[in-house]
């Protein structure tokens, strides 16, 4: 095989998405929480999903991260159909190649467990059997967070809103997760600890080239942070594209109304 | 005894303990359900590991009962006397003439042998509701084998001490599969029951489940690489008998603070005395 045939085989790879939602609906009893979404998630993309509120975000995310079982359509994840998936690879993946970053924080930690011990439990969970190392690499990513080292022993309770938010960040990033899961992850915040939030998570994605899917209601957040957009109403995809074009150049009115809601604020 | 079913519990549901308790003999480790019943006696007594002898005694067993180690405390007396009424059976104190042994918080010194029984009283039988208090969740982690965070406790307890603390109750793995509360026995004990002769057998009355250890288990201590199971002890020999390796219980001897240390196992204890072994404050012959 060649030099250009190898060049070829690494392209396609590049070209396939790590994650393909193919006709995904769920349903709660007879309401629609989301249906018909279809889409595809390139390596190292960061995908934005806004709505207004019951719109279908949340429950699109979890079918995506396989909290909820879809009723109709699939999900690929990097070529594997997720359905088709026993819970405990699925599990597996979940604490390894997955993240999910909860709206709430408390959603996401372990609240009787030190900042340390937080971060370190992904670790633990794939194996890590040396206490100074993951003490060590707890540390580290603390710093990267932000997060003072000698927080390192106190619980998330005595944390601010925003350091249990990026306390949150550590402890999903720390086993160098592929694709992340985020629910209106600066929700709740001051505008001020949103922005640092948000100027944090702008730098672990592009340092760590991660796949994002991001839910917010919030358009500052997807203009910072995604590279597409897709708009949610009613459970259904209203529109969606490069970030850019439908933030200037919306198509649909829902879109329209949304983006020039925001725009008198 | 015509008026009463041999060892209180009626045959049905002897049949039922005894089919969780094979169950529990097959799988090593794997806490499983019972249908615990009321017992004349408080939760707080050991309902469970009464209801596992109670399943195991035969007429012609020897039953020996201690609680922390010792065979004399009230809670040891009267389940002693409760089996001595409700089924007869001849019972002892020497670890060594028992056939069954129902024991709270320690395993006895003497090493046991084949076709010894020995019943652990269980408070709390799952090892991962420290941390995790969601049923569902623990039973999922064991069928999947995530214990990550067993050793979080484990992380927690070093970051907070500098050294793993947990004392009593320390976690460990059955033939490298299942995660096991060893019931709140110092983790001194802890070696002992690995490769045992005995059949170990688990009852937590309240929570409804009955684990084992068939002879000849591998039981290992969880640990990290950098802080290895330790089986501590006081760093004291036996102020009665001398012996520098049984598990040592602290006593207060009077009101200006003086104390001693004797072994926490009475029976372990008399044996060295009646030997003729004599510790700091022992006198020759004093056993009796
Ligand atoms: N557990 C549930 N049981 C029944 N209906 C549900 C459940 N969760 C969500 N729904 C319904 O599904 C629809 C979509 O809800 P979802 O939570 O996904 O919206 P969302 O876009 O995340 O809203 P928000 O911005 O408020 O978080 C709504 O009509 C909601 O009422
Ligand atoms: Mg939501
Ligand atoms: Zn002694």
């Amino acid at each position: 095989m060649g030099a250009v045939d190898m060049d070829i085989c690494a392209r396609v790879k590049e070209d396939r998405p790590l994650l393909s939602v193919q006709g995904v609906k769920k349903l709660y009893g007879n309401r629609i929480g989301c249906t018909d979404v279809t889409f595809d998630l390139f390596p190292g993309e960061v995908l934005g999903i806004v709505g207004e509120s019951g719109s279908g975000k949340s429950t699109l995310l979890g079918c995506l991260a396989g909290h909820l079982k879809p009723d109709a359509g699939r999900i690929l994840y990097d070529g594997r159909d997720m359905g088709a998936l026993g819970e405990p690879e699925r599990r597996r993946l979940s604490r390894t190649e997955w993240a999910f970053v909860h709206q709430n924080a408390r959603d996401g930690l372990r609240m009787g467990v030190s900042a340390g011990g937080n971060v370190g439990e992904r670790l633990m969970a794939v194996g890590a059997r040396n206490y100074g190392t993951i003490r060590d690499t707890a540390a580290d990513w603390l710093g990267r967070v932000e997060i003072a080292a000698d927080r390192i022993d106190d619980r998330p309770s005595a944390f601010s809103g925003g350091m249990q938010q990026r306390l949150q960040i550590a402890r999903n990033l720390v086993t160098g997760p592929r694709l992340v899961f985020m629910d209106e992850p600066t929700g709740g915040l001051d505008v001020s600890v949103q922005a640092r939030l948000l100027d944090l998570l702008r730098g672990l994605v592009r340092d760590l080239g991660l796949s994002v899917v991001i839910v917010t209601h919030d358009l500052a957040v997807v203009r910072l942070l995604a590279d597409r957009l897709m708009v949610m109403k009613s459970g259904r995809v209203v529109e969606q594209g490069l970030t850019d074009q439908v933030l200037d150049d919306p198509q649909h009115g829902y879109t329209q109304l949304l983006v020039s809601s925001v725009l008198q604020v | 005894m015509s008026d009463y079913n041999f060892a209180y519990l009626d045959e049905q549901t002897k049949r039922m303990i005894r089919r969780a308790i094979l169950k529990g003999i097959a799988v090593p480790g794997y806490q499983v359900p019972f249908a615990s019943r009321e017992m004349p006696m408080p939760y707080g007594w050991g309902t469970g590991g009464v209801q596992v002898t109670a399943a195991c005694l035969t007429p012609d067993d020897r039953l020996k009962v201690i609680d922390q180690g010792a065979d004399d405390t009230t809670n040891a007396v009267s389940i002693r006397k409760f089996f001595q009424r409700s089924a007869g059976v001849a019972v002892t104190e020497a670890t060594a003439e028992a056939t069954v042994i129902q024991t709270r918080h320690r395993i006895p010194e003497t090493p046991l042998c084949e076709g010894q029984i020995l019943v652990y009283q269980v408070p709390i039988p799952e090892p991962l509701r420290f941390l995790e208090p969601r049923e569902t969740e623990t039973r999922k982690m064991h069928e999947l084998e995530e214990y990550g965070l067993m050793h979080v406790k484990l992380y927690e307890d070093i970051a907070r001490h500098g050294t793993i603390a947990t004392a009593y109750a320390y976690p460990v793995k059955v033939e490298e599969r299942y995660v096991m509360d060893p019931s709140p026995i110092p983790k001194f004990d802890n070696p002992k029951l690995s490769d045992n002769p005995a059949i170990q057998l688990f009852g937590a009355g309240r929570e409804q489940r009955i684990y084992a250890l068939p002879p000849y288990t591998q039981v290992v201590s969880l640990d990290f690489e950098d802080h290895p199971f330790e089986a501590s002890k006081a760093p004291h020999d036996c102020d009665l008998c001398g012996a520098g390796d049984s598990y040592l219980d602290e006593v207060i001897t009077d009101d200006r603070g003086s104390r001693m240390y004797v072994c926490s196992d009475t029976d372990f204890c008399a044996g060295r005395r009646a030997a003729g072994h004599v510790g700091r404050l022992g006198q020759p012959g004093a056993a009796e």
